[in-house]
């Protein structure tokens, strides 16, 4: 197989280079059980590592460069597909796509970071970090997607939004505001899929809609768990980051629990770079049957459900109030 | 998150104890009386100090005007976070240094007659972080003045962004409080935010900057990412006056920069170019 593998799935590769020694063998007296002793063995290794991860390493799933990205699902759920680059102020942001695009027959229009997989893909996408531009660019098409009742998809999957100089004089945190508070009114089904990592503010700028999920390696936290190592711990490194991983609860589960997402879209074992195709037709299932119960809200409900879905979100208590002393 | 903006952004935790203060912007040594009786602004360069939710009450609304909502809100724990103490711990700390139950107070009181809802965040508690209750109070406030038509005004102090130790929760209080200022244009109410040192990262990125109208005090550190954080990405040195009030308003992201002292009457002023 030519994906590479991440530093913790050792014993799956080891095992795995076991079976493909044997089967090049040509199994032959007692080989063929053992051949078939071995693949239940890895089986049941897979299945029990992979459902059971550390936030630390479904973190490295998520990042993993054979990961599918935007652009990969484009081509494997989506009949067709026009882009439309440009944010008509400034530039046109490689690290947020957005078009026109058919499933099935249903005209939908995509919104997605695209990280890159080329080192040449990834210089130009920023690694998936997008700039003030990118925002403006994708609020500008759901909006037009509105206008002619086209329903918005969002494949979120970035670091962060780009913490840089020119990022900053070109409003970072303005468009990022704009885009949270548009699309809480944006009269369009809105269904957002956190694909890979959900970082932060640049997730959430793409990530207000009628219906979010995760796919079950994703992750979606308020700061990385570098940045949140650094912050704690002072260092960034392979004792802190896992410990940062697990502690902001930023897991499919975690989110599941907290009450932010509505579903953890199952991958195929191993993660959605084993099997592109498995994970394309899983999140085409989820997004044709989403799309369908969307479509059947007046705008009046879908807008009041999105309201709400967000109105209901955090965790506090409320103590008699004491009578304000003015 | 961006918490490291807080360690970076020169503001004073309240004016320090003992009659004299250094100012940090003009380094003159002034009497802390004076420096007081001035709205915690600097005599001499009008460097603006921290300024607590309280005194932005007392400041900005009529005198005995205010009325204080939601108080009995409390943060809960439940990412069960540990940083270097609990963070059931530190809200209890926090707590105790500040008199503050949290890092937001909103209400409803009147700016030279005009009945307005308020809230503010303060800086002293948690860097003024959003996390569910902040995010909570500020909804309500929306909400209630879409209900009394009244103008909302938000005064910013959130150099902590969303807050850390609530995780996705915080991130999710950005969306939320965003929604219900959605719903309060919508019904054609006015929203006026007041940006203050320093307002970064989460709450910068939300309702810090959805106002109808944007006012800025002179030299409030506000911005998306945190400088280190910058740093660490493009090792490049950064512009003079960057990320502030004055570099906002040249890149076209805030309508004026208003002196502490003029708030008041700036505000009231605003308010009467909105009214229907």
């Amino acid at each position: 197989m030519a994906i590479s593998w991440l530093p913790f799935e050792k014993d799956i590769q080891d095992l795995e280079s076991t079976l493909e020694r044997l089967e090049a063998a040509g199994g032959g007296e007692g080989g063929a059980e053992e051949i078939r002793r071995i693949r239940r063995e890895l089986t049941s290794l897979k299945r029990h590592k992979y459902s059971s991860l550390h936030p630390w390493e479904a973190v490295q799933i998520c990042r993993h460069p054979d990961r599918p990205q935007t652009l990969d699902y484009v081509d494997l759920i989506f009949n067709e597909y026009v882009e439309l680059h440009g944010d008509r102020a400034f530039g046109n942001d490689r690290a947020l796509r957005t078009g026109f695009a058919r499933l099935d027959d249903q005209k939908v229009l995509i919104v997605g970071h695209q990280k890159g997989h080329t080192l040449k893909e990834r210089t130009e996408c920023f690694y998936g970090c997008a700039h003030p531009e990118g925002y403006r660019k994708a609020l500008a098409k759901m909006k037009l997607a509105a206008k002619f009742n086209v329903p918005v998809i969002c494949l979120i999957d970035t670091p962060g939004a780009y913490p840089g100089i020119g990022a900053e004089e070109r409003g970072q945190a303005q468009l990022i505001a704009t885009s949270i508070f548009e699309m809480a009114r944006v009269p369009t089904p809105i269904v957002c899929v956190v694909i890979g990592e959900g970082g932060s503010g640049g997730a959430l700028g793409i990530g207000v809609g009628d219906r979010v999920s995760m796919l079950e390696h994703a992750y979606y936290s308020v700061i990385s768990p570098e940045g949140c190592a650094g912050i704690l711990w002072k260092v960034a490194d392979e004792q802190t980051k896992p410990r940062a991983a697990a502690s902001l609860r930023m897991t499919a589960k975690d989110l599941k629990r907290l009450g932010v997402i509505d579903e953890i879209i199952p991958e195929p074992l191993g993660g959605a770079h084993r099997d592109p195709r498995e994970m394309g037709s899983t999140l085409k299932q989820y997004l044709r049957t989403h799309l369908r119960e969307l479509g059947m809200l007046s705008k009046e409900d879908l807008l009041d459900h999105r309201f709400q879905k967000f109105r209901g979100m955090g965790v506090f208590d409320e103590v008699a109030a004491t009578t304000n002393a003015d | 998150m961006n918490s490291d903006s807080g360690s970076m952004a020169r503001p004073k935790r309240g004016v320090p104890e003992g009659l004299w203060i250094r100012c940090p912007g003009c380094k003159a040594s002034l009497f802390k009386k004076e420096v007081e009786a001035a709205l915690n602004v600097c005599p001499e360069c009008d460097h603006h100090f921290y300024m607590p939710a309280q005194g932005r009450i007392d400041q900005l609304l009529d005198e005995h005007s205010f009325e204080e909502w939601d108080t009995g809100l409390r943060s809960k724990d439940p990412l069960e976070f540990v940083d270097r103490i609990p963070y059931h711990q530190r809200l209890l700390a926090e707590e105790k240094k500040t008199g503050l139950p949290d890092a937001a107070v909103t209400g409803k009181g009147f700016i030279r007659g005009r009945p307005v809802v308020i809230g503010i965040t303060d800086f002293a508690f948690m860097a003024g972080s959003m996390g569910s209750v902040v995010g909570e109070k500020l909804t309500r406030a929306a909400e209630r003045a879409t209900e009394l038509k009244l103008p909302l005004i938000f005064v910013s102090g959130s150099g902590g962004g969303a807050r850390m130790q609530e995780g996705i929760l915080s991130l999710m209080q950005m969306a939320k409080v965003s929604a219900a200022l959605a719903r309060h244009d919508s019904s054609g109410g006015l929203y006026v935010c007041i940006l203050t040192n320093p307002t970064m990262g989460g709450v910068a990125a939300s309702w810090a900057l959805q106002g109808d109208l944007t006012l800025a005090e002179p030299g409030a550190l506000v911005g998306f990412a945190g400088k280190r954080t910058i740093w660490n990405t493009v090792r490049l040195e950064l512009p003079e006056g960057f990320q502030t009030s004055e570099f906002l308003l040249q890149h076209g992201f805030v309508d004026r920069i208003v002196h502490r002292r003029d708030l008041r009457t700036e505000v009231a002023r605003l308010i009467d170019y909105c009214e229907k």
